[in-house]
């Protein structure tokens, strides 16, 4: 058995040197007793595609040693909640409230000069997490089929029956979660249920998030869909301006047309508090809000920085004021939703 | 002697579950309203249906591919031999991807066949059949693999035996060679059907409502680990229902050789006639499975290049996929062995559900194992949460299954005559176990490598949760750009993904090669 001798023997070897290499790739986190600037670490459930150039921005401006764990945004708020105390994350850097409002008992008080710089409406209001950049809720539709004019100025418009087989929503997505809670604060329960069936009514297609949602819209597979803004330009950085689909500020500012912000706690447990409070300045800093304008197609918060050119301005969009981080509020839309059967 | 490993790494495969009970405990009278409705049981029917579909497909694939890559003279019988295990590669959500924008309403497809051919409408693809397509593609491998490793390890005696009395080749096949294979076939198939009950990528993307579904949203929008956890229990009860299923399939019967001697290399069978439907056979799945998703990956990247992407080669990404899923794969197939040596010779109902248990992990959602295992690291074992060894660990428990589904087919080829001569002369159980077991085992547990190699490559939600701070595979890279809808970034690393994995498959196949040469 000579092959089998120097199979097993190779086995060996390759184990060995895989346990070896594993034990090694954890090993680079001792730095953090070497004096300087220190080190910070953020767990983001935004994602590397989407903050890591401006993470890296910050690192090289402060010389601070920066770790970040990746993950969805549910992710991370659940992976804070199940460390508890031995959290090693100093900064939780959220794509939605809910996420925030999730870890809220996790999270430190802001300083009110950091909490200043943006609206009230885009903060906790106990102060615990801060907006980083605006998302803007919008309705996409696609250009070959509808002009703009054909679009209704408000939600409901969307219940009529010509709309029948032609909608597509993300009725298991955060944000359209939110965009149902902002929903029963301004219009009560009632309206909002009627809403629901009113929709469902029309047997809209149902997609999991946004980024399907705009791909179908553009293609023509749904004539509206409800989503949030910037998903949109990305897909129009990437195949040009024939893309299919566009999007539609509903004019009448209620539900439909809130502005939810992705936004940034510390973690009462951080180890590294002052680093991480610098981090939250950077974000609101001007270049870290021209960067939200510029490259992610956000709304900026804070300071005097310029919309995006195919941005509706802020201003333009009627955000009407909600307490978006309400868990309690999310709790009863899903189970509004479950009882309407839209949702699992 | 082997009772000591085999309980302790199936004690180690067990933590999800106590975890699951203890937040379980935590959950309000409100969970039990939301687990008790007629919604939970129409939940669980859909998987239940679409596992019992995704399983179907995949073996009526897996099946006769493997025997055309073993036993048959097909022409390039080697290039299938790659090709067909690729798709496995592909994660789910990058699979359902790619379904849709090639074979959707309005896709790639449509388009194509709208021109000259005027068609408007191509069938449905969200809902189930959509789904079953999909998980089944990429999936198919799994039995594939395994009952390649039950069809090398295969005495040609019997097949030969039953010719010699006059049976036609494909009544021998039929009649000899299939029934052999029960048990692995057996294997694999639980493998197929147990992921699918966990997928969440595809089931979401595709449209198709299941329970998995349903834990994900309590994770995603509510946050709440009770109510998950509570639902996760659920389906563990499931899956413990489809082990005990696939166990009575397995019967008592004997799969090792008994003659004297040793087995002679199988002989090649012709095809003869049946030569170019078999190669139509494997050129449909290569296109559907493999050239399909590759070619659209490939537009992405085209796409992307165009438009002034730069940097979509990621060496470190890829440096730490290969690392990462290599000891992975190595160590879960080590671990196996003993679970699988126990359950096969020793069978007991203790022995069983020894090897029961260590199904836990492979077949609740990635995200639970994860968040169970975070609780682990953070309670039992701190200095190493957030370590490489944490990581590995939770491969360890997500795939072990994969790994024991091929050793112990492996396992139960083997010869228990030649472990008594074994013992008789004097060898200690450990020693018969090296010396005699494992050469025997030896094809079942490369397919064994080789499977878990392919599954955690593309593994997620662990990679994410519990890889230390900064570490980044080819698959979180995917994921990454893929859910910002960055598809030319997301694509470059899902076919470096594919390359890197056909490297070791190739190897395999080769090795194959000169054993049977």
């Amino acid at each position: 058995m000579r092959v089998a001798g120097v199979d097993s023997v190779a086995y060996a070897a390759l184990l060995s040197l895989a346990i070896l290499l594993v034990a090694g790739c954890g090993s680079d986190d001792e730095t953090a007793a070497s004096p300087g600037p220190g080190s910070l670490v953020i767990y983001s459930g935004r994602s590397d595609d989407l903050v890591g150039p401006i993470i890296e921005q910050f690192k090289d401006a402060t010389g601070i040693d920066v770790k970040v764990k990746w993950g969805s945004t549910s992710e991370v708020a659940l992976l804070i909640l199940e460390e508890g105390d031995a959290s090693p994350a100093d900064v939780f850097f959220a794509q939605d409230p809910s996420g925030l409002a999730a870890v809220v008992d996790r999270l430190s008080t802001l300083p009110d000069d950091l909490l200043a710089r943006v609206p009230d409406w885009a903060r906790s209001p106990d102060g615990r997490w801060v907006g980083i950049s605006g998302r803007a809720r919008v309705v996409v539709y696609n250009i070959d089929r509808l002009d703009e004019t054909d679009l209704p100025s408000s939600m409901e418009g969307f219940t009529d029956h010509k709309w029948k087989g032609r909608i597509g929503w993300p009725p298991s997505n955060g944000s359209f979660q939110a965009m149902v809670a902002a929903m029963r604060l301004m219009w009560g329960d009632e309206r909002t249920r009627r809403w629901l069936q009113g929709i469902k009514a029309n047997e809209p297609r149902e997609y999991p998030k946004n980024t399907p949602l705009v791909a179908a819209a553009a293609s023509g597979e749904i004539d509206v869909g409800f989503v949030n803004h910037y998903y949109l330009y990305r897909f129009i950085e990437k195949d040009g301006e024939g893309f299919g689909a566009r999007n539609h500020h509903l004019a009448d500012g209620g539900p439909g047309s809130i502005v939810l912000v992705a936004g940034a706690g510390i973690l009462n447990t951080a180890k590294n508090s002052e680093n991480a409070e610098k981090f939250l300045r950077f974000m609101l800093s001007m270049p870290s809000q021209q960067y939200f304008a510029s490259t992610t197609f956000e709304y900026p918060l804070a300071g005097d920085v310029k919309t995006h050119g195919l941005l509706a301005s802020l201003d333009e969009i009627n955000n009407p004021s909600v307490d978006m981080a309400s868990l309690e509020g999310l709790k009863e839309t899903q189970a509004m939703l479950r009882d309407l059967g839209i949702i699992p | 002697m082997l009772w000591l490993p085999a309980t302790l790494i199936a004690l180690a495969m067990v933590a999800p579950l106590a975890y699951l009970v203890i937040r379980g405990a935590g959950a309000s009278e409100e969970t039990w309203s939301l687990l008790f409705r007629a919604r939970t049981a129409e939940l669980l029917w859909r998987s239940v249906v679409l596992m019992a579909t995704v399983t179907t497909v995949s073996v009526a694939l897996g099946v006769p591919l493997a025997w055309l890559t073993v036993r048959s003279d097909i022409p390039l019988r080697r290039f299938w031999s790659v090709v067909a295990v690729l798709p496995l590669v592909v994660p789910s959500y990058v699979g359902a991807l790619v379904v849709v924008s090639a074979l959707g309403p309005t896709g790639l497809l449509r388009d194509i066949l709208d021109g000259p051919l005027g068609v408007q409408r191509l069938p449905e693809i969200y809902g189930l059949s959509g789904t079953t397509l999909t998980l089944a593609l990429l999936n198919y491998p799994l039995v594939l693999l395994i009952v390649k490793g039950a069809l090398n390890g295969l005495d040609p005696a019997l097949g030969d035996s039953a010719r010699s009395l006059g049976v036609s080749p494909a009544v021998a096949v039929l009649r000899v060679t299939l029934p052999q294979l029960k048990p692995a076939i057996a294997s694999g198939s639980l493998l197929v059907a147990l992921y699918t009950l966990s997928d969440f990528g595809a089931v979401s993307l595709l449209g198709y409502e299941t329970f998995t579904w349903a834990i994900y949203q309590q994770y995603q929008t509510s946050f709440d680990r009770s109510v998950a956890s509570s639902l996760s229990l659920v389906l563990v009860a499931v899956a413990a229902t489809v082990l005990v299923l696939e166990a009575r399939s397995r019967g008592r019967a004997r799969y090792y050789r008994t003659g004297p001697g040793a087995a002679r290399p199988p002989a090649v069978v012709p095809l003869g006639r049946w030569r170019w439907p078999a190669v139509a056979l494997c050129a449909a799945v290569g296109l559907a499975a493999v050239a399909g998703p590759v070619a659209v990956l490939g537009y992405w990247v085209g796409q992307g290049i165009a438009a002034g992407e730069r940097e979509m080669l990621l060496w470190g990404e890829l440096w730490n996929s290969v690392l990462i899923s290599g000891a992975a794969a190595l160590v879960t197939a080590a671990c196996s062995v003993p679970i699988a040596a126990l359950a096969v010779r020793y069978p007991s109902p203790i022995s069983q559900l020894v090897e029961r248990l260590s199904f836990t992990g492979y077949a609740l959602p990635g995200v639970v194992v994860a968040l169970s295992l975070v609780f682990v690291g953070v309670n039992v074992v701190r200095p190493v949460y957030q370590t490489g060894w944490m990581l590995l660990f939770a491969y360890v428990v997500l795939f072990l299954p994969v790994a024991l589904g091929a050793t112990r087919s492996a396992m139960m080829q083997a010869s228990p005559g030649l472990e008594e001569a074994a013992r008789g002369l004097g060898r200690t159980p450990l020693q018969t176990l090296l010396t005699v077991i494992v050469p025997q085992m030896r094809s079942g547990m490369l397919v064994g490598v080789a499977l878990v190699f392919l599954v955690a490559i593309k593994e997620l939600p662990a990679t994410l949760i519990l890889g230390p701070l900064g570490f980044q595979t080819l698959a979180t890279a995917v994921w990454s750009a893929s859910s910002e809808a960055f598809y030319a970034r997301a694509s470059a690393p899902a076919l470096m993904l594919v390359l890197v994995s056909s490297i070791p498959m190739a190897a395999l196949v080769w090795r194959g090669e000169r054993l049977r040469a």
